[in-house]
């Protein structure tokens, strides 16, 4: 076992939330057509706020924090909130557009010690990756970004979410990549918007081109490793976890609400009316999420895919059922290995893929 | 003997789990996990106070060792932290040493 695992094992018996999620901010310097933000800001938590936050994550044994958006950069107190989280002693992933980090920048997170930088690139041509981000010169900058960032011997990952218009230009992203010396990674989840809007998900690819992206050893390593038949499910299988949302990760939004994942609108408490551990520890919200064990779902725990599948609890709670099956993961794992999903299987005949989505909303404020 | 300095890098993460500190490091993002001892020296190692006086106050004082013994031991243990990034060693005090705080949660 990986230390990391037991790192992972450990925090899971002791209670204790490992990695921390932090949107500092929804707005953004770009209007990228899949996003599923709200780019306004109701009330965002102000500096010392966060800072407060901060605090209470490390008391409560947060690790792993990342700080995202949103643009994370657009908020004037960023590097203040970056120079205080690793004073602190997080391990700080910093998800950005990079659209703002020019050298000046990329010396000051190498200075800080953030960990790794994660940035958005849609295609390794202009005209499709700015046409996506609606700025033009989007790509130009950012590629320039990942550079100086480069150069400080920074880590940086390169997350390509794929989509209908962008679909032809993984190989030429992964080149790109490779050539800056960034890690690649290739996303074909597209998430209904935060009001519940799923008018976005018409820019998914249709599964059966998902699969000519995972039979390609360039993107997923062992083809025949990764698109294996699942493996059999057994008693110890369906006891397990069905994602470390909630029981050893969270996610706060900018104006303090908490969740269990940023993909996972189930609100749990707000930071600004509640301490972070009591909403960690006592949340009924996040009790119920810890109780279901694979055993409990109410299709896939049927599915010959349960030990293997990647399914969502959030995109499955957005469908309506958090103990229901995701209907994007049931298609990744029909794509991955051509075996019907028990979730296929449940649906069909149903009218419409998505029922019911449920939306996000931001705790209102406290009157006094 | 040359006195030695010792100071958390700034470029790691740590935090203390189930009394155990565990630290990762920003240049390769390689986790570690640190013995008592050595999470005795890496709190103390705030680049002003001498390795000998950590020793003496943080090991010795805790553990039932030969002080000639615990410092041999101690200054292989940092040299070896060193060699992976999360301690520095130097001759003179560090005034600006800060590194990630060290406050168990």
């Amino acid at each position: 076992m990986s230390l990391m695992q037991e790192l992972n094992d450990k925090a899971l018996r002791l209670g204790v939330p490992l990695s921390a999620h932090l949107d500092l901010t929804y707005r953004c310097n770009e209007r990228c057509e899949h996003c599923y933000l709200d780019h306004d800001d109701h009330g965002e938590m102000t500096t010392a706020e966060i800072k407060d936050l901060l605090r209470q994550f490390a008391d409560a044994g947060v690790f792993f924090l990342t700080l995202s958006g949103g643009e994370p950069l657009i908020r004037r107190d960023c590097f203040e909130i970056i120079e205080d989280a690793r004073s602190l002693g997080f391990n700080v992933k910093l998800k950005t557009n990079a659209m703002l980090i020019r050298e000046k920048e990329a010396l000051r997170l190498r200075a800080l010690g953030v960990e790794q930088v994660q940035i958005s690139v849609y295609s390794d041509r202009p005209e499709v990756h700015d046409a996506i981000t609606k700025v033009p010169g989007s790509l130009e900058r950012t590629v320039k970004a990942i550079r100086f960032l480069r150069s400080q011997g920074l880590r940086v990952t390169m997350a390509n979410v794929l989509m209908r218009s962008n679909r032809g230009d993984t190989e030429g992203v992964h080149d790109l990549a490779g050539k800056l010396g960034a890690h690649y990674t290739l996303d074909p989840t597209i998430t209904p918007m935060m009001d519940g809007n799923t008018s976005v998900l018409r820019l998914r690819v249709d599964a059966s081109e998902i699969s000519s992206y995972f039979h390609n050893p360039s993107l997923v390593g062992d083809v025949e490793s990764f698109c294996a038949p699942p493996a059999a499910v057994d008693a110890q299988v369906l006891e397990g976890l069905p994602c470390s949302a909630g029981h050893t990760s969270c996610y706060v939004s900018p104006y303090g609400d908490v969740y269990p994942c940023v993909q996972f609108p189930l609100t749990c408490g707000n930071v600004r009316q509640q301490k972070f551990l009591e909403i960690w520890r006592d949340s009924p919200q996040l009790a119920e999420v810890r109780s279901i064990r694979l055993k409990d779902l109410t299709t896939c725990s049927s599915c010959t895919h349960a030990g293997s599948c990647t399914r969502c609890p959030g995109l499955a709670y957005m469908e309506g059922n958090m103990r229901g099956p995701s209907t994007a993961d049931c298609e990744k794992s029909f794509v991955r290995t051509g075996i019907t999903t028990a979730g296929m299987l449940a649906r069909k005949g149903s009218p419409t893929l998505m029922p019911g989505l449920v939306q996000i909303n931001p705790t209102p404020p406290l009157t006094v | 003997m040359s006195e030695k300095y010792i100071s958390r890098s700034k470029s790691v993460a740590a935090r203390t789990l189930g009394g155990e500190m565990m630290i990762m490091s920003a240049k390769d993002s390689t986790l570690f996990s640190l013995s008592e001892v050595a999470t005795l020296i890496w709190e103390a190692a705030d680049g002003h106070t001498p390795l000998s006086e950590i020793v003496e106050r943080r090991i010795c004082a805790e553990f039932d060792v030969r002080s000639d013994v615990a410092y041999r031991d101690a200054e292989q243990l940092v040299e070896e932290l060193a060699t992976r990034g999360i301690l520095s060693i130097s001759s003179r005090p560090v005034p600006d040493a800060q590194g990630p705080a060290v406050e168990a949660p």
